[in-house]
């Protein structure tokens, strides 16, 4: 058995939470006011815990890349927010939320976890609703709910599709209240590029002023990583330029072991690349498919012409269209879940069938949608024989009231109608499912160091559900960590301040300083996009949505050699005591060069397909799911934590073994 | 996509190194820009050619590039966030612009907004107000009442969601000729007056943020109404009415 303790507590799933509440320590409010907490990131997770902690009375130091906590990338999040509140009286309950979660997962989650974020999601939505969060409400007064994909029953809550905005936006307010107390004490534009410890525990952190460039040395009694996921290791996804994985990786190599780094959200409707320009992707929300049809032309001669541009996709009859979802899954349809649609997307366009000029993108056609939404309106108002245009305004008119700024912001970025023409979507990295390893109470491998948020591995197993990210994110930072925590700090109201001037503090700084100094020296010849832009290509083709054991191993070997090269020849402009976003660029690139040989080493140890992982030696071979992803509960039911050792595919493995008492396993079929 | 062909531009830039430095405009010659690309990856395009001519690139604040994190700012050609409406400059499109136009690109300018590199200015004047009262004052506990014991009416919760939108990016200060942040402010105002869990603490909070914004050097309001038109998330000018109200309200009862 391996080294890792989930501290799981014992007893039945529904009673583990309340009773590890009442028997974890608790840490005395006249001590907590000589306690110390670091928070690294500010956006759902980071942002609740700062505030939360400040109201508990521990002082917190907060940092964030951005020039305001407000800006943190939970802010993008559009749809909603789950929460078991059994609303509409549709039979959900926290079991259900919690079975629905792991099944979504495809079981690689910790059953117990999930159990207990199912148990907190009720309070989120009181506490965010206490706090002024504007949720979308029915014309009784009462709140509204929507359906989301993959589950039986309507548990979102939603602000517009502007969710995680008001979210965070309600984090913020709270952490204001506290930085205008002078509980927590804000650093923004601050980046963390180390974590302290002295005698095993953290310590503190070194971090970068981003404004001035001075290396700052700041201690803490505990350190608490939010920094979010690792989604821009692919160069292009939907993440915010900025987010990166530079603190959950100096964890990683100060002993924090790193979960499940190949688990990765390939998201199906995002607007796909127009060239070579592109600097990021924008997300189009999963509702889409709701009353969108995906496809792409039957015969490649109309592929050609429409790429040719002889030829428009309206101008296509319906028995030349390969309607590929309802083909190949005609229970589900266009609704299989996001690793399934993704991949048949990618399966389509890789044998040739990609409607735009870089050959990635299948259509997403509304035209059935506003016929069948048209008639209805019609016999609603009483139009007998209507005309076809006459359905076709009415129909566009509820398209509109559904998706309207969705259509807008399609418009707006491809320049074409979506009302008119199909939209054109390709999938693209949303979301890291895999993170640092955390036991039950959210600590890392490292005493005193904890993760929560995406930068954690916990909750979603192989793949997340919709409307599950923001759910966690505040569930870890309102409700599990302020408790969690106070077991650790209980041993700490001793220790009294602890000092920067010590040796461990010192080396860590310039550790920092000589490796700033290192990447502006180089002075070579090519930018850090163009290696960041390399190395995106290469998870994207040897580990992106369908894998297997030789591009892997490819994968391994390339990413080595342009780390290599980027150390040989990177040029990095500017000097390190000056606002320089070419250097902050370089560091987190340069990390992501690490991780992405991490998370290759990974996927190839994982030889079976879960979730949003495939391998392509994993597939069932015959009966009616021949073809489709097959899990192996037998050799593969653990959570790989990975060890830093020094080159990062030489991590030593080790197994959580995921244990299932509650839920019994099986395989999903969408057919 | 577009129909367009790759562009050539002039652009004018301000470049200042530091705080401290003066600044000035320079002029730079970008080409074959895809009509396609946004307004920052044309800047990506120029940075790219600048660090690899060994010059130091423009500093520009961006991140989401989705128009929702408020970070992206600039002032194009006299307009905040360009000649859109309703976008922010990282959804702004090289298409609305044409070949051999020259384009200028100035930070926000306000006093309250220092520029801090470049296009990069500090914004953290906002960040006070909101500090001085944009909450309520409720701490977290998993024992408030439940989220459905007080209804809101549909109407004031919308209206208070679409207060709510604001992404604090500042292109209000910056359009307005006084450098007047009341649409910002009162969008705050506005959401929290609306709902009943806000209306505890309005007067304190109207009174509080109002202070707070006077100390940070933004000018006064006299209701030209550019800050509306340029707001990308079209923010109304009715919050401005609202905070006005609430604040006379607070005054004459704190008064008494």
């Amino acid at each position: 058995m391996s080294i890792l303790d989930s501290k799981v507590p014992e007893g039945p799933i529904k009673d583990k939470w309340t009773k590890h509440k009442n028997d974890i320590n608790l840490v005395n409010p006249a001590n907590k006011r000589h306690i110390d907490i670091i928070v690294v990131g500010t956006g759902l997770a980071g942002g609740s815990a700062a505030a939360s902690l400040a109201e508990m009375g521990y002082n917190v130091k907060a940092f964030a890349y951005q020039d305001s906590p407000r800006r943190a990338h939970s802010i993008a999040a559009q749809g909603g927010i789950n929460a078991a509140k059994n609303y509409q009286n549709d039979g959900d309950s926290n079991y259900r939320l919690f079975y629905d979660t792991v099944k979504g997962g495809d079981y690689r989650s910790r059953e117990a976890n999930v159990y207990r974020l199912a148990e907190v999601s009720g309070n989120i939505i009181d506490q965010c609703v206490a706090q002024g969060v504007p949720f979308a409400r029915e014309y009784g007064g009462l709140l509204d709910n929507r359906s989301f994909g993959g589950v039986l029953v309507s548990r979102t809550f939603y602000a517009k599709g502007q969710t995680g905005q008001q979210l965070l936006l309600g984090a913020y307010s709270a952490m204001n209240r506290q930085i205008g107390k002078g509980k927590i004490t804000m650093y923004n534009r601050h980046e963390m590029l180390d974590l302290v410890k002295i005698d095993g525990k953290a310590r503190g952190i070194i971090a970068r002023d981003l404004v001035t460039g001075k290396i700052e040395k700041h201690s803490a009694h505990a350190v608490v990583i939010a920094s979010g996921g690792y989604g821009n290791v692919f160069f292009l996804s939907t993440n915010a330029m900025g987010s990166n994985a530079t603190a959950a990786w100096k964890i990683h190599k100060k002993g924090a072991f790193f979960a499940n780094p190949c688990y990765t959200q390939i998201h199906p409707t995002c607007i796909p690349r127009s060239g070579d320009h592109q600097s990021k992707l924008t997300l189009m929300s999963e509702s889409l498919r709701n009353d969108g049809r995906i496809w792409v032309p039957k015969h490649m001669k109309d592929v050609e012409a429409i790429r040719a541009g002889k030829l428009k996709p309206t101008e296509i009859e319906e028995e030349n269209r390969d309607y590929y979802l309802e083909r190949r899954y005609p229970a589900f349809g266009n609704l299989v879940p996001r690793d399934v649609a993704s991949r048949a997307a990618k399966e389509r366009c890789d044998a040739g069938y990609g409607v735009n000029a870089t050959g990635e993108a299948v259509y997403l056609d509304f035209k059935s949608a506003i016929n069948r939404y048209g008639n209805e309106k019609a016999h609603v108002l009483g139009i007998h024989n209507p005309s076809d245009a006459k359905i076709i305004e009415l129909g566009e008119g509820v398209i509109e009231a559904k998706y309207g700024n969705l259509f807008q912001m399609y418009e707006k970025i491809v320049d074409q109608n979506p009302y008119k023409t199909p939209m054109m979507i390709y999938p693209a990295v949303h979301y890291t499912m895999g993170g640092i390893w955390v036991d039950y109470n959210l600590m890392t491998t490292v005493p005193g160091c904890y993760a929560i948020g995406e930068a954690n591995f916990s909750d979603h197993g192989a793949n997340r559900l919709g409307a599950s990210a923001l759910m966690q994110g505040l569930a870890d930072g309102y409700f599990v960590l302020p408790y969690t925590i106070g077991d650790y700090l209980s041993n700490e109201i001793r220790t009294g301040e602890i000092p920067t001037d010590s040796k461990e503090f010192n080396d860590a700084e310039k550790e920092v300083s000589d490796r700033l100094e290192k990447l502006v020296n180089i002075k070579g010849t090519k930018s850090v996009d163009y290696f960041h832009k390399k190395l995106g290509l290469i998870m994207w083709n040897n580990a992106g949505m369908a894998r297997n054991a030789t591009e892997l191993k490819e994968a391994i070997d390339k990413i080595k050699a342009i780390r290599e090269e980027f150390w040989k020849d990177v040029r990095v402009s500017g000097s390190t005591n000056s606002f320089n976003p070419e250097l902050v660029k370089a560091g987190r690139v340069a990390d992501f060069l690490e991780l992405g040989e991490l998370f290759a080493r990974d996927a190839l140890d994982r030889n079976e397909s879960c979730g949003g992982h495939f391998r392509e030696e994993s597939v069932e071979l015959d009966g009616e799911q021949k073809g489709e992803a097959k899990r192996d509960d037998v050799n593969y039911k653990y959570v790989a934590a990975w060890e830093f050792t020094g080159e990062p595919s030489e991590a030593i493995l080790h197994k959580e073994e995921l244990e299932f008492n509650d839920i019994e396993l099986k395989q999903r079929s969408y057919k | 996509m577009s129909e367009k062909k790759d562009m050539d531009l002039t652009l004018k830039i301000w470049r200042q190194k530091d705080a401290q430095d003066k600044g000035q405009m320079v002029n730079y010659p970008v080409k074959s820009i895809s009509p396609d690309s946004s307004f920052l990856e044309m800047l990506d395009v120029l940075n790219e050619d600048l660090v690899n001519k060994g010059d130091e690139p423009v500093a520009f604040d961006h991140d989401c590039r989705e128009g929702i994190c408020g970070m992206c700012s600039l002032y194009i050609n006299g307009e905040a966030h360009g000649p859109d409406r309703k976008v922010t400059t990282c959804q702004l499109h090289m298409r609305k612009f044409k070949d051999g136009d020259t384009i200028t690109i100035e930070p926000w300018r306000a006093n309250a907004f220092p520029v801090l590199k470049d296009l990069v200015v500090d914004r953290s004047s906002f960040d006070r107000i909101q500090q001085a009262g944009g909450f309520i004052s409720v701490n977290t506990s998993g024992n408030t009442q439940d989220a459905n014991a007080i209804p809101i009416s549909k109407i004031d919760a919308d209206n208070a969601m679409d207060a709510a939108t604001c992404i604090g990016c500042g292109a209000c200060v910056a359009t307005c000729k006084n450098a007047s942040a009341m649409l910002f402010v009162s969008a705050k105002v506005a959401q929290f007056s609306l709902l009943p869990q806000g209306k505890v603490e309005r007067k304190e909070r109207v009174l509080n943020m109002v202070h707070q914004m006077d100390l940070e050097g933004f000018g006064n309001c006299t209701n030209t109404g550019a800050c509306e038109v340029e707001c990308p998330k079209g923010i109304s000018l009715e919050n401005i009415a609202i905070m006005n109200t609430e604040y006379l309200k607070a005054s004459i009862s704190k008064k008494a």
